[in-house]
């Protein structure tokens, strides 16, 4: 009964720094808006105003690609045993960055206009791609160390030819593919927003309803075989959820760093826990707050001048894995 | 013995295809500890693997209660048969009552929640391995011993009815291994397990089995109750060992003895002469023993490591022969040690020897 109230506690906590994110979120800016004004204005019909036309549109997108992430990085932390698996470090974000880039010059620069789904499917592609790597590595590489350096190094494969075929690009296409491959939540139409949201949904109500197999996954795959797992198709599923999840955030925002790890480590200590019933929502509900956060800094700390996602994200991020680094010697799935 | 739970057919067990034991034959009963012995890599993990469908099979097949285990949805089989492996789990921010909690999975709904009778149950199978005082601690931080006892309780907590586990008592201290096999005893006489299982320690297996089979490289050497397998010389044939012996009434092991004429003659019996022989070993000292009599505690370890032993039939005084017979091996030895402190009319002849060993200033004192 102790748990459950501080599960309850710990759900609150993080609604209530969400709700607060996401006014704060509204209000400030170039123009500030005083919640009484937030309130009237979304009660009003839609216009194209600030609220609704930018800002809106925006914080949603920030706190679903962020909630998206951080599920992702849960995800592929359990499929590899591992803490510090994630969408970015594992190379997924810049194989998704690599193929959507090239989507991108491809087809703007025969003047084709590229749908939101086509961006996704081709991200999807670029994921599955440096996924396929990777699980192709891990048969070799034991060592989480070892697997993390070998994403990292993917990632810099893809980026080094995803600045190739930048250099190719129209010059009229740079600048929009540049602020792009660094990562942001600008510029989202409401038509994105409800791509993403349809998308993200499918994918966590799936990976909720998977909680009972990750959870079993968590002891090892001979236990969660035992236990009537059937592991080939739940590796599938796995691999194939937190790939779309991952794909849909650089499809709209870039590659995004770290998300992925942090939060759900944080999610993880606040609630003690490390059961997916609970923690995949946590995660989500804690990635939304995340990006919410960070984007809030990466507009306004240097306005009007907008800073990438990616390197708001790594000042908070990057400590959080040192950290987790740091208080694991022997690492798992490794020789000790 | 009552119904069989896990029957193997032709089982041939290997990887990639390729078959490194083949002509499996198992027979599981209810109630029935099998175990399999046999050198490092003979292949009892394999088979284990194989049995509990980890690894695909090359060859025949493996009946769960009767049924072909291959075609068996996932669910039904955790329902009868559940597992204790090697190898180290770090399941994160776990307590024990979570990670035993992990063996209703078979139990609980679409998402994994535990009912009021599911923690009832998992309470119960702690207590079975006396585990209840872990419940609320990390499983992270528990000690090795503890860690087998609450991942036992996890497997129980599947309620199977065929228990597999794979060397269950490495890496334990000889107290857990007792505490550990003890209380699988006692799950497989309270609830009629039906347990496969592999143990490297030949004492353990040769007392807690009912059934043990002979894992050996290529093919199943032989099988059968551990009195018939544990011969002295087939358990040196087995593991391929030459450089030592086994004993086959206490299940120990002795190293190889010292080669050469014997140096000392050591006059022991009732016990007293064991210390000294092992210590005479260590040293590379050929030695001889006597007189004793066939039935005494220190003869085995003496046949095993002394250069001569001079022995009398069971339950007989030393006699005159045997008397003649270590007095002339005496009489050739450099020292003589005499750990025998008490005698009786049954080794009077052995006091004479100490004495005559004393006159000829050989004895130690």
């Amino acid at each position: 009964m102790r748990r459950a109230l501080r599960y309850l506690i710990c759900f609150a906590l993080l609604g209530a720094v969400l709700a607060v994110l996401l006014v704060w979120n509204i209000s400030a800016g170039s123009v500030y808006f005083a919640p009484g004004e937030i309130l009237s204005a979304l009660l009003s019909p839609p216009d194209g105003g600030i609220i609704w036309g930018i800002r809106l549109p925006r914080v949603l997108a920030a706190a679903i690609l962020g909630g998206a992430l951080s599920v992702s990085g849960f995800l592929l932390q359990t499929f590899f045993a591992n803490p510090i698996a994630g969408p970015f470090v594992l190379g997924i974000s810049s194989g998704a960055k690599l193929t959507v880039s090239l989507c991108m010059v491809l087809l703007l620069s025969r003047g084709v206009v590229i749908s939101s789904m086509a961006l996704i499917l081709a991200a999807f592609a670029g994921s599955m791609l440096s996924m396929g790597f990777i699980l192709l590595l891990s048969r070799r590489v034991r060592q989480m160390s070892m697997l993390v350096v070998s994403g990292v190094m993917i990632g810099y494969i893809c980026s080094a030819v995803t600045d190739f075929v930048v250099t190719f690009a129209d010059d009229s296409n740079i600048v929009n593919l540049h602020n792009w491959s660094l990562g942001s939540f600008s510029g989202t139409s409401w038509e994105n927003v409800g791509l993403m949201a349809l998308v993200v949904g499918a994918g966590l109500a799936l990976s909720f309803l998977l909680s009972k197999p990750i959870g079993a996954y968590q002891m090892g795959e001979v236990y969660a075989q035992n236990m009537g797992v059937n592991i080939r198709r739940f590796r599938v599923e796995l691999i194939l959820l937190s790939s779309v999840l991952s794909a849909c955030v650089t499809a709209f925002a870039g590659p995004i760093s770290f998300v992925g790890i942090a939060v759900p480590h944080l999610v993880k200590g606040l609630f003690r826990t490390a059961r997916p019933v609970l923690i995949i929502p946590a995660c989500f509900l804690g990635g939304a707050a995340f990006c919410l956060g960070c984007d809030l800094i990466a507009r306004t700390a240097f306005a009007p001048r907008d800073m990438s996602i990616s390197s708001v994200t790594a000042v908070f991020g990057a400590p959080v894995v040192l950290c987790l680094m740091a208080s694991r010697r022997g690492g798992r799935g490794g020789n000790p | 013995m009552s119904g069989i739970k896990l029957r193997t057919e032709n089982l041939a067990v290997g990887y990639s295809g390729r078959a490194l034991i083949g002509d499996i034959a198992l027979s599981l009963h209810q109630g029935q500890i099998m175990t399999l012995i046999g050198p490092n890599g003979a292949g009892k993990s394999t088979i284990l693997k194989s049995v509990i469908r980890q690894l695909a099979l090359v060859g025949g097949a493996v009946y769960l209660n009767g049924r072909d285990m291959a075609p068996m949805p996932e669910r039904e089989v955790a329902r009868r048969l559940s597992v204790l492996m090697t190898g180290h789990i770090h399941p994160e921010l776990m307590t024990c009552f979570d990670v035993a909690a992990t063996g209703r999975y078979p139990y609980t709904g679409r998402l994994g929640i535990l009912s009021r009778e599911d923690r009832e149950k998992v309470s119960q199978c702690l207590e079975l391995v006396h585990a209840s005082g872990l419940a609320e601690q990390d499983f992270s931080r528990i000690s090795d011993g503890q860690r087998q006892r609450v991942l036992l309780a996890r497997a129980l907590c599947q309620e199977p009815e065929v228990l597999v586990l794979d060397e269950p008592t490495s890496f334990l201290d000889i107290r857990h291994k007792l505490e550990l096999l003890a209380i699988l005893k006692d799950m497989v006489r309270l609830r009629q397990l039906a347990v496969l299982m592999s143990l490297h320690e030949l004492d353990l297996a040769q007392k807690v089995s009912d059934w043990v089979v002979c894992v050996r490289g290529d093919r199943i050497d032989r099988q059968g109750p551990p009195e018939e397998i544990f011969s002295a010389e087939y358990i040196m044939e087995l593991y391929g060992g030459t450089r030592g012996s086994y004993s086959a009434l206490f299940g120990s092991l002795e190293l190889e003895r010292a080669a050469g004429e014997p140096e000392v003659f050591v006059i022991g019996g009732g016990g007293a002469g064991i210390p000294v022989y092992r210590r005479l070993q260590r040293q590379g000292v050929p030695f001889a023993a006597g007189v004793l009599p066939e039935n005494d505690v220190d003869f085995p370890v003496a046949a095993a490591l002394a250069a001569r032993v001079v022995a009398e039939r069971p339950f007989q005084s030393v006699g005159e022969d045997a008397f003649r017979q270590a007095r002339a091996v005496m009489d050739r030895c450099r020292r003589v040690v005499c750990p025998l402190e008490r005698f009786g009319p049954v080794n009077e002849k052995n006091r004479l020897l100490r004495d005559l060993a004393r006159q000829a200033g050989k004895l130690e004192e």
